[in-house]
């Protein structure tokens, strides 16, 4: 859907993008991930033909931008940074003009799709007050609909929950999974940790304008041969399970093992109260970080957090842990509410 | 995308407002008037002014004099300036583009919604000041008055330099600039001649002020740009020592419109106010997308 071959953008001596090579799959839910600065929104903008690329080249449904912008740009929603809309108009009148704007608009649907959109993100019953008094949140669905006016095959969203609120934020995903169920590709730049291993099924990373990584979500997050074990009577369990104990926190052990269920076994044939038992993931953002510097918003920094371990209490062998907080975390896949 | 861009225009509560303000300037004058009974002599102030108070017919191309150094350019340059900068800077820019809608479309629609205004904004003021006229300045004495406007065009045109011409014409019939008498029809194909000649000679400033808003996203800057390069040029039209470029500059035959209520009209400085527009559009649309269709939208 969205290939680009080296891709490079220099703002005057400033290379905001350098040699991204990205593949982006038909039915992807691709997420793209970068501290602030790192060249996510000029990657996009680069996608969308409004910013033109110092070399490289980039290719959208298999068609040439910006050479081909003109046939491509109307199969693609698109979500920029900010919703923006003409604020003395109502939502409404913003996307049958918007719609109007542009080649291959069909005037005969243009009502019944502006509201079809509406409906989508939860909007079908505004009335008819003006986008200046719409909340940062009613904004952010506009601008989502008027990306779902044109009923595209590929949705291009820029920090899409920027200001939503949980159930906006919870909407917004059950509304992309759905569109995605329906065929649609999705490709989202975000910062937001949480949102992407949600709901992605792939992710890119950018770090100072480099695609520093960019794999299937569900390879990067194997299991890491690690289980964590919640259990009662838990030296019981250290000294049953000699050596294989890499560390101890309270009640929680983690444990080597490929398999799970055996180790479950072993615990419960000793009569040792297992409260909780899950294979360790690495969690997105432990991913992100090893992978990424400081953002371009800060000047000076320490080392990258994840470099810095805070462990609390080793019991055997702390060195080949890379990871103080899957410990405390023990869900299945790595909770992802733990990023910033 | 024209219609587009002029349905936004029409939507706009600020086209209405500013077209509301350019109308209110002649309705004070005429209100001036009609209690002070008090006109500027022939040959001083705005044109046309001293003729109204014997002619209310007579106010709309004495309205249009007062509204046309000022007021219309000022609006136009500010309508203008906005028309990139400020959907830049509200961000709608890039959402129409990834529409898509060719830049250069943009700009060409974009003009032409200025150039709507423009005309709106002439027509208007040419509807409210006969109204106004007839209204408050009274109807048709029969009577009528050659002037000479201003004496901006004492130098120019036959028939122009003479002393105004005070003449009592039978009937309803009003005199022209030369003193001939014009019919009722006459003076209503010279006043849309003047209103179409206005409108473009709106056109330079409009095609400045575009080009400056696609180089800043800040529609202020254009609007005052824009506004910068017409007094400049106010300023060297009445310079004796800038004559070598006066021939050039977008303001130089603004007045020319005056010529169609001249008889016969009288076509040179027409023709010439309508080739230096063409010429700037030309040249500052060119440039406006010279430097729009390779830009990059960022905001």
């Amino acid at each position: 859907m969205i290939t680009t071959q080296n891709l490079t953008k220099r703002f005057g001596r400033v290379e905001a993008v350098r040699e991204v090579s990205l593949d982006v799959r038909e039915g992807d839910r691709y997420g793209l991930l970068g501290p602030n600065g790192s060249g996510k929104t000029t990657l996009v903008r680069m996608l969308l033909g409004l910013v033109y690329a110092t070399s490289g080249s980039i290719s959208v449904l298999g068609e040439p931008i910006p050479g081909r912008a003109r046939h491509v740009l109307p199969e693609i929603g698109a979500l920029i940074e900010q919703p923006a809309a003409y604020p003395h108009l109502s939502g409404r009148a913003n996307l049958r003009l918007l719609d109007a704007a542009g080649p291959h608009s069909a005037r005969r649907t243009r009502r019944r799709r502006v509201d079809d959109a509406l409906e989508e993100v939860g909007l079908a019953a505004i009335d008819g007050r003006p986008v200046r008094a719409y909340s940062l949140g009613m904004r952010q669905r506009l601008g989502l609909a008027a990306a779902l006016v044109r009923r595209p095959r590929l949705l291009v969203l820029d920090e899409p929950t920027n200001g939503l609120d949980p159930r906006g934020i919870r909407d917004m995903r059950d509304l992309l999974l759905r569109l995605n169920a329906e065929g649609v590709t999705i490709f989202l730049s975000s910062h937001l940790l949480p949102e992407v291993s949600a709901l992605c099924t792939r992710v890119g990373v950018l770090d100072s304008g480099r695609l520093v990584l960019q794999d299937q979500l569900a390879d990067l997050q194997k299991p890491t041969g690690r289980v964590l074990v919640s259990c009662d009577e838990p030296e019981r369990a250290v000294a049953l399970l000699d050596g294989l104990v890499e560390r101890r926190d309270g009640a929680d052990l983690v444990v080597r093992s490929a398999d799970p269920a055996e180790l479950n076994a072993r615990l419960v044939a000793a009569d040792v109260p297992v409260r909780a038992l899950a294979q360790e993931r690495r969690a997105l953002e432990e991913i992100v970080l090893a992978v990424t510097g400081a953002g371009a918003d800060q000047f000076g920094a320490r080392a990258p957090a994840a470099a810095t371990p805070a462990d609390p209490s080793p019991v055997a062998d702390p060195a080949p842990v890379a990871d103080p907080s899957s410990v405390a975390d023990p869900a299945p896949v790595a909770d992802p509410g733990d990023a910033p | 995308m024209i219609a587009v861009e002029l349905a936004k225009l029409v939507r706009r509560p600020r086209t209405w407002m500013s077209i509301a303000t350019i109308c209110a300037l002649p309705l004070v004058v005429a209100i001036f008037i009609a209690v002070t009974h008090l006109e500027p002599p022939p040959g001083q102030g705005s044109a046309f002014l001293s003729a109204v108070l014997n002619e209310g017919q007579l106010y709309p191309a004495a309205a249009l004099a007062l509204v046309l150094p000022v007021f219309l350019p000022v609006a136009v340059a500010f309508i203008a300036g906005d028309s990139i900068a400020g959907e830049a800077s509200a961000g709608t820019l890039r959402y129409l583009l990834a529409r898509p809608v060719g830049r250069t479309k943009l700009l060409i629609a974009k003009l032409v919604s200025i150039t709507a205004f423009t005309t709106l904004s002439v027509v208007a003021v040419t509807v409210t000041s006969y109204a106004t006229g007839v209204l408050i300045l009274g109807p048709s004495r029969a009577a009528a008055v050659g002037v000479a406007p201003g004496g901006i065009s004492s130098s120019i045109g036959p028939g122009a330099g003479g002393a105004p011409t005070a003449g009592l014409q039978s009937g309803a019939a009003i005199t022209s600039l030369s003193g001939a008498p014009l019919t009722f029809l006459e003076l209503i194909e010279r006043v849309l001649g003047a209103m179409a000649f206005i409108s473009v000679s709106m056109l330079g400033v409009a095609a400045i002020a575009l080009f400056l808003s696609t180089i800043t996203d800040s529609a202020l800057g254009a609007a005052l740009g824009a506004l910068a390069a017409l007094i400049a040029s106010e300023v060297l039209v009445t310079l004796n020592a800038a004559s070598a470029v006066q021939p050039y500059l977008p303001t130089r035959y603004w007045l020319a419109w005056i010529d169609f209520f001249r008889q016969p009209i009288f076509w040179r400085d027409i023709q010439h106010g309508f080739a230096i527009q063409a010429v700037y559009v030309v040249v500052f649309l060119a440039a406006a997308w010279a430097n729009f269709a390779t830009k990059d939208v960022t905001t």
